[in-house]
């Protein structure tokens, strides 16, 4: 880790085919500020990507990394975090991916507080499959699959996380540069799992969740004077469907992440030429 | 191809009468059956004989009807066979679910002031002991030692020292206290003097110690102690019948050698925290049974196409569905031979005995990192929850062996590098299998993913690209065909002109029939193949043999199937998907009928 990483290190040499305009730009380019100004570098980092546009940012972004299966890409932070403590280890997905087909083990990941920083580029459409309605849709969206909207209430998934038990929830836009960056590095430095949802719009498939409508609607809390630590100011925020917000919305101070809890400190890579030392009294236990 | 109904006839006559003992309890479930029994065969074997224990159970916590075997002998043991000399009856129900194998002699322990066993009838020609077990119990400090007065009734009974006992009851309950371990010593004297007062009888059973050391382990125990001594240093499941024991047993076991068990939210879960921590460089290994497997069959070619060194156990049960989840069955071979969209290159190995268990796992997981696969191990019900006795020395801890494959460091990094500096992860190799760099090596910064990959882990759909990379992965089996010893386990008269070929655990019972097909004069040469994928070629064993029997766990015949298509040869087969496992004594009616059919 050496303090001259810049954040360019994190960019690959692949030039991402996004849709100009793609919400997802801004996203990943927070993400690689926070990084860099955290003190991590490539070498030391490890990304896990979910399915959908959101998911190719690990081709985008230069690290370790895996591109794994729909909806299944926090359970693999999960398993990269707890074998090596020492890799900073961020998923990266989509709405669909975490709140959809992913959203088990969103509430279970949530529970587990591994630390790590799980970043959801929300953009309330599945756009690679080029526009069906997405589990924050809003209830009127009309889509190819929906021509009358879903008829369902949107997920809340500040919601979803505050009840599932959740340390740090935040909520940021990926236009916002700094705000979104700062915000970003406030989940990795928080000792647990560091939740954003960054409002990340569809230019093409998405025309109502859009960057005019969310300039206009967006209040940062921090601006409003929000104590993230008091839990019904956070939760007050999380259920006010009137507003969109932005910035850490709760962070528990008495957060205390999964491998401490579980004295998890060693990069388990390393291992013995043979059985490990000892190993002949697990065979004299059956005696 | 005849399917063959089981349940064979007198053909092997029951006048065969091997130096073993063969024991049960049994009741409801939530009787403590399952404790009792372990206590009996801890005995056994700490006075150095020989065991295999066997269950029936239901997987209520209450209410079902179950039961624990014990077979013993001085020789070793490695089979249940279809006879049960005394049986330890707490419900009325249990005699009735094992008429079938009891016999004349057979005693019979129960306590008739227990209500529901005040009526109950000992069938003809069997010898009933009327203990009153509750009274005795209560006498010696608690009603809840009622069992272990039974156990003290069938020490009596079998002639077998109740000292013996004693060193089992402290095993069990040492840790409660010494005054919970003399209460039960003296419950277990009580039974066996009442025996011996009011019966007075002369049984025929005399259970010989020996000075011999065993240790006493059931298949997801071996698996679990493999894992461990094969470096593994995670694992990640979800809690199904009967994968659990090995989760069960990793847990609080792993953690002394630097591992950590995740209980996950479901298999999906399982499977992926698995992968991340092989991702991140650990031995890592999840297992499940087949509802299990199912769900993980979504990641299993995201192991492969991300050659991620990953080991699933399969602990198959009675399928489809949820099938029946106590039972024993050999039905997802094709499921891990074929399951996954695409195609994958994989391993698939098949341990054939409890020890077999440990050994093939520690071996799974040096074939999962050298070809970086994944790697199935194809366990069955009826070895993982059997105990079995072996001599320690069948796990010496010496003879453990760790292949890591091509991991490569800061230092030899740059051999896999391009021109610019980045780190190839899916080098395009002779063997088919690249270098491999644990995240936070210097230089070896590289995705990978799910998707068609050029070397470096990018997407790609360039032809030639995707022709090459399909082509590196299954040369990985090809290599592993050529290199890897896939040896079958060879059992019986090798120069027979009658060859059978089984898969999994029904090596115990088919080791056992040779010798009851023996004394009827019928030789047999015996392959049990631990190697499913991929295997062994038995395409000379199988031409030149006159007979050919495939036995196996399922309806269809699986395995035989595969053995047909790899030999171009038809064999007849032997199933059995009752639930129940094959009965040594029983296997060798089939055999016989087997070879009778064939020779009409």
């Amino acid at each position: 880790m050496s303090s001259d990483v810049r954040f360019t290190d994190f960019k690959s040499d692949k030039q991402p085919t996004w849709c100009p305009g793609c919400g997802d730009f801004g996203t990943m380019n927070g993400m690689m500020k926070a990084l860099a100004e955290t003190g991590n570098d490539p070498d030391n980092t490890f990304i896990v990507a979910g399915i959908g546009c959101s998911g190719k940012i690990g081709t985008y972004m230069r690290s370790y990394a895996l591109h794994g299966v729909h909806g299944r890409a926090l359970p693999v932070g999960t398993g990269v975090k707890l074998a090596n403590p020492d890799l900073e280890v961020m998923v990266a997905g989509g709405d669909g991916d975490g709140y959809s087909i992913g959203a088990g083990h969103f509430v279970h990941a949530v529970r587990r507080n591994v630390d790590m920083t799980y970043i959801v580029m929300d953009n309330r459409i599945y756009g690679l499959t080029k526009g069906q309605a997405s589990p924050t849709s809003r209830s009127d969206f009309e889509t190819s699959t929906t021509p009358e909207g879903p008829q369902q209430p949107p997920v809340n998934p500040l919601a979803l996380a505050l009840a599932s038990g959740a340390t740090f929830i935040a909520q940021s836009f990926s236009t916002d540069a700094q705000r979104h960056a700062e915000i970003v590095r406030e989940a990795i430095e928080h000792d647990g799992f560091g939740f954003v949802n960054v409002f990340s719009p569809c230019v093409t498939f998405n025309d109502v969740d859009t960057y005019d409508y969310f300039r206009d609607n967006l209040v940062d809390v921090a601006e409003e004077g929000h104590d993230p630590t008091d839990y019904d100011a956070a939760k007050n925020k999380i259920l006010d469907a009137s507003k969109e917000y932005q910035g850490v919305i709760w962070q528990s101070e008495k957060s205390i992440p999964y491998g401490e809890k579980h004295g998890l400190d060693t990069n388990t890579s390393e291992i013995d030429e043979g059985a490990p030392e000892g190993a002949m009294d697990l065979v004299r236990e059956f005696y | 191809m005849a399917f063959r109904r089981l349940f064979f006839g007198p053909e092997v006559p029951l006048s065969h009468m091997p130096a073993d003992f063969n024991w049960a309890i049994g009741g409801e479930a939530g009787d403590g059956i399952d404790s009792t029994g372990k206590i009996f065969a801890q005995a056994l074997s700490r006075a150095g004989r020989h065991v295999f224990t066997s269950k029936d159970f239901a997987s209520r916590i209450r209410g079902g009807y179950t039961a624990y075997k014990v077979r013993t002998a001085v020789d070793p043991v490695q089979s249940v066979v279809d006879r049960l000399d005394v049986l330890i009856a707490l419900t009325p129900r249990t005699i009735e679910e094992n008429l079938d194998e009891l016999h004349e002699g057979s005693v019979i322990i129960y306590d008739g002031e227990r209500t529901t066993m005040e009526n109950v009838e000992i069938p003809e020609g069997m010898i009933g002991l009327d203990v009153p077990l509750k009274r005795l119990a209560e006498e010696a400090g608690g009603a809840i030692m009622r069992n272990v007065v039974a156990l003290g009734a069938a020490c009596e009974v079998s002639d077998f020292p109740i000292e013996n006992l004693d060193s089992a009851l402290e095993k069990r309950f040492g840790s409660k206290g010494q005054s919970l371990v003399d209460n039960n010593k003296e419950a277990a004297r009580a039974g066996r003097d009442y025996v011996a007062a009011e019966y007075g009888h002369e049984f025929e059973y005399e259970l010989e110690t020996t000075d011999s050391d065993y240790v006493l382990l059931n298949g997801d125990e071996a698996i679990g102690m493999g894992a461990i001594a094969a470096g593994c240093k995670f694992y990640a499941g979800y809690p199904i019948t009967p994968a659990t024991d090995v989760m069960e047993y990793l847990t609080g076991r792993i953690e002394q050698f630097g591992g950590h068990v995740v209980q996950a939210e479901d298999e999906l879960s399982a499977i992926n925290i698995a992968l991340g921590a092989a991702r991140a460089g650990a031995r890592s290994m999840t297992a499940t049974s087949g509802p299990g497997i199912d769900l993980m069959a979504e990641t299993f070619g995201l192991v492969a196409t991300s050659e991620t060194p990953l080991v699933v156990v399969d602990v198959m049960r009675s399928g489809p569905s949820t099938g029946m989840p106590t039972k024993q069955e050999q039905g997802d071979l094709n499921m891990m031979l074929y399951g996954g969209h695409g195609e994958i290159p994989r391993f698939v190995l098949g341990p054939t005995s409890i020890s077999e268990c440990f050994w093939k796992t520690v071996e799974a997981f040096n074939l999962a990192e050298k070809y970086q696969t994944p790697v199935y191990i194809a366990a069955d019900l009826a070895m993982a929850v059997t105990e079995q006795t072996f001599p320690p020395e069948a796990f010496d801890m010496d003879e453990v062996e760790i292949d890591r494959g091509k991991v490569v460091d800061e230092e030899s990094i740059g051999e896999w590098q391009n021109e610019k500096g980045q780190f190839k992860p899916h080098a395009l190799t002779e063997d088919g299998v690249s270098p491999r760099a644990f995240p936070g090596t210097d230089g070896g910064v590289h995705m990978s993913t799910g998707l068609e990959h050029d070397e470096l882990g990018r997407r790609t759909e360039d032809t030639e690209m995707r022709v090459e990379q399909v082509d590196k992965r299954a040369r990985k089996v090809e290599t592993a065909r050529a290199e890897e010893d896939l040896s079958p386990r060879e059992f019986g008269d090798e120069d027979s002109e009658n060859l059978v070929i089984s898969w999994g655990s029904n090596e115990g019972a088919m080791t056992e029939a040779i010798q009851f097909l023996d004394e009827e004069g019928i030789d047999v040469r015996f392959l049990s193949v631990p190697y499913l994928f991929p295997r062994p070629d038995l395409t000379e064993a199988v031409e030149t043999a006159e007979n050919v029997v495939v036995v196996e766990c399922n309806a269809t015949g699986q395995f035989a199937d595969v053995v047909e298509h790899d030999t171009l040869s038809r064999v007849d087969r032997v199933n059995k998907y009752d639930g129940v496992r094959f009965k040594a004594d029983e296997l060798a009616g089939e055999i016989k009928a087997a070879l009778q059919e064939a020779d009409q």
